[in-house]
C-alpha cells in the first residue's frame, strides 16, 4: 500500500476495515494533547468504522470508544498498518 | 441554571462559598465525567429535576444544581459539563475543571460509560491526582450487557482505591448504592488508598524538589504534588485559574520560582523538555488505563460483540 513516510500513513489514508498502529503524532500544543487524552498514543490501535458520505468526519474505533475524526485532526496521526 | 458558560465556574465558586457559611448540613457532590455518559439523566434520577439530556442540545454547559436527601440528609448535586479531560480546551471544559479542582466538593462522582470503560478511566485517574474524595459510578450497565460486556467492580475498586458503583441511570437502577457510597465517603472518609501513578523517575525527582515549595504556599485542601505536576509542565490555563482561587500567583513565588528552575535544570539534563513531559505524563495515565481495563473488562463472544457493536452503531 501507500508508503509515504517509511511505512507510515496519515489515519485519513487507512481505508475502512484496514487496522492500524500508531506510529507518532505531528500535531503539538492543544490539539496533541486533545488527542492523547483520547488514548492516542505510540502504539494504540485504530480501525476506521465507517466514513461519512463526504468523507469527513470519519468514525474510528479506539480503545473500545468509538471516536469521530475530521481529517485535520486525523492526517496529524502516522500509522503503520498491521 | 441561568448560570451562563462564561461567569458558570466564578458562580458555582461562589454558591460553595455560601454554602460553607449558611448550610453546613448540606453536602456538595458533582457529578463529573466524559460527554454523553448520563451525568444529566443520573441527575435527574436523584434530584427529581428535569435537566435536558440527550446527545444535542441536551449538551449540558452549565452547573444545575438540585437537591438529592438521603437517610435524613441533604445533598447538592451538581450537574457538571462532559470533559474528558482535566486539561481543558473548552470554556465548558474550564468549567468542569474549575469546579473538580477548586470547588471544593464533599465528593466528585466521575460517571464512566461501562461500554467502553478504559477511555473513561482516564478522567477518573486525572481526578484522583486532585481529589481522594472520588467515586467512580459506572453507568450504562444495562448497555454494557446488552453487548456481552461484564466489569468486575469489586476489582476496579481495589486497584483505583476508590469505591465503584455500577449504575444504568435511565431504568434508576444502581442509584440507592451510588447514594451509599457518596454518604459513606461524606461522613467519614476512608484511609487514603488512591491508586498513585508515578512518572518515572527523572519526573518524580523533578517533583520531589518543587513539592516542598509548593506545599508551603499552598492551602490543606489543595493537593500540592498535582500543582507540582502542573507546574513542572507549564498549565498555563490552569496555574491562571489557580491564581484566581487563590488569589496570588505561585510562579513567582521566590521559593517555588527558584526551585521550578531547578527542577527544570534537572529535567533538562534528561533531555526531557515541557512537550515531552505533557506526553510522558499522558503516557503513564493512558498505560495504567489499559492495564487497568484489561483486567476488570470481559467481553464474552469477542466476535459477536463486535458485529453487534458495528450494526448498532450504524443504526443510530
Ligand atoms: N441505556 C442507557 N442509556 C442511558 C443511561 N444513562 C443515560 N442514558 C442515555 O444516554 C444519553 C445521554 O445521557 P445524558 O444524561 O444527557 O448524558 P450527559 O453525560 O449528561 O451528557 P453531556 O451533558 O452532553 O456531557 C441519553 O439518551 C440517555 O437517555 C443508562 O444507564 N442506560
Ligand atoms: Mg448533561
Amino acid at each position: 500500500m501507500n508508503n509515504l513516510y517509511n511505512g507510515q500513513i496519515p489515519l485519513n489514508m487507512l481505508p475502512v476495515g484496514k487496522k492500524a498502529v500508531v506510529t507518532s503524532l505531528t500535531s503539538d500544543g492543544v490539539n496533541r494533547r486533545r488527542m492523547l487524552d483520547l488514548g492516542i498514543i505510540d502504539g494504540t490501535e485504530i480501525e476506521p468504522l465507517y466514513k461519512n458520505p463526504s468523507g469527513n468526519p470519519v468514525a474510528y474505533l479506539i480503545r473500545g470508544a468509538v471516536i469521530a475524526l475530521r481529517s485535520d485532526a486525523s492526517e496529524r496521526i502516522l500509522v503503520s498498518i498491521l | 441554571m441561568g448560570l451562563t458558560g462564561r461567569s458558570t465556574g466564578a458562580g458555582l465558586l461562589n454558591c460553595r462559598g455560601i454554602h460553607t457559611q449558611n448550610e453546613s448540613e448540606q453536602l456538595i457532590v458533582a457529578l463529573a465525567g466524559n460527554p454523553n455518559v448520563g451525568k444529566s439523566t443520573l441527575f435527574n434520577g436523584l434530584t427529581g429535576l428535569n435537566q435536558h439530556t440527550g446527545n444535542w442540545p441536551g449538551k449540558t454547559v452549565t452547573g444545575a444544581r438540585g437537591i438529592c436527601r438521603h437517610k435524613d440528609k441533604s445533598y447538592v448535586m451538581v450537574d457538571i459539563p462532559g470533559t474528558y479531560s482535566l486539561m481543558a480546551n473548552s470554556a465548558e471544559e474550564e468549567v468542569a475543571r474549575d469546579f473538580i479542582c477548586f470547588g471544593r466538593p464533599d465528593v466528585t462522582v466521575i460517571v464512566a460509560d461501562a461500554t467502553c470503560l478504559e477511555r473513561n478511566l482516564n478522567l477518573a485517574l486525572q481526578t484522583t491526582e486532585v481529589t481522594g474524595r472520588v467515586v467512580l459510578c459506572v453507568n450504562l450497565m444495562d448497555e454494557a450487557k446488552k453487548k456481552k460486556i461484564s466489569i468486575d467492580l469489586e476489582l476496579l475498586s481495589r486497584r483505583l482505591g476508590i469505591p465503584a458503583v455500577g449504575t444504568s441511570a435511565r431504568s434508576k437502577k444502581g442509584l440507592d448504592a451510588l447514594m451509599e457510597a457518596i454518604a459513606a465517603l461524606a461522613e467519614e472518609p476512608p484511609a487514603d488508598k488512591r491508586l498513585r501513578i508515578t512518572y518515572g523517575d527523572e519526573i518524580e525527582a523533578a517533583v520531589s524538589l518543587l513539592k516542598p515549595a509548593v506545599a508551603d504556599a499552598l492551602p490543606e485542601h489543595i493537593d500540592s504534588r498535582w500543582v507540582s505536576l502542573r507546574l513542572l509542565e507549564g498549565d498555563v490555563k490552569l496555574l491562571a485559574s489557580l491564581s484566581s482561587h487563590l488569589s496570588r500567583d505561585l510562579t513567582v513565588d521566590p521559593g517555588i520560582s527558584q526551585k521550578l528552575e531547578e527542577a527544570g535544570a534537572l529535567l533538562n539534563h534528561t533531555d526531557i523538555g515541557r512537550d515531552n513531559l505533557r506526553d510522558m505524563m499522558v503516557t503513564r495515565i493512558v498505560k495504567t488505563c489499559e492495564s487497568v481495563a484489561r483486567e476488570v473488562v470481559t467481553v464474552k463472544k469477542e466476535g459477536y460483540a463486535e458485529r453487534d457493536h458495528r450494526i448498532d452503531r450504524f443504526l443510530t
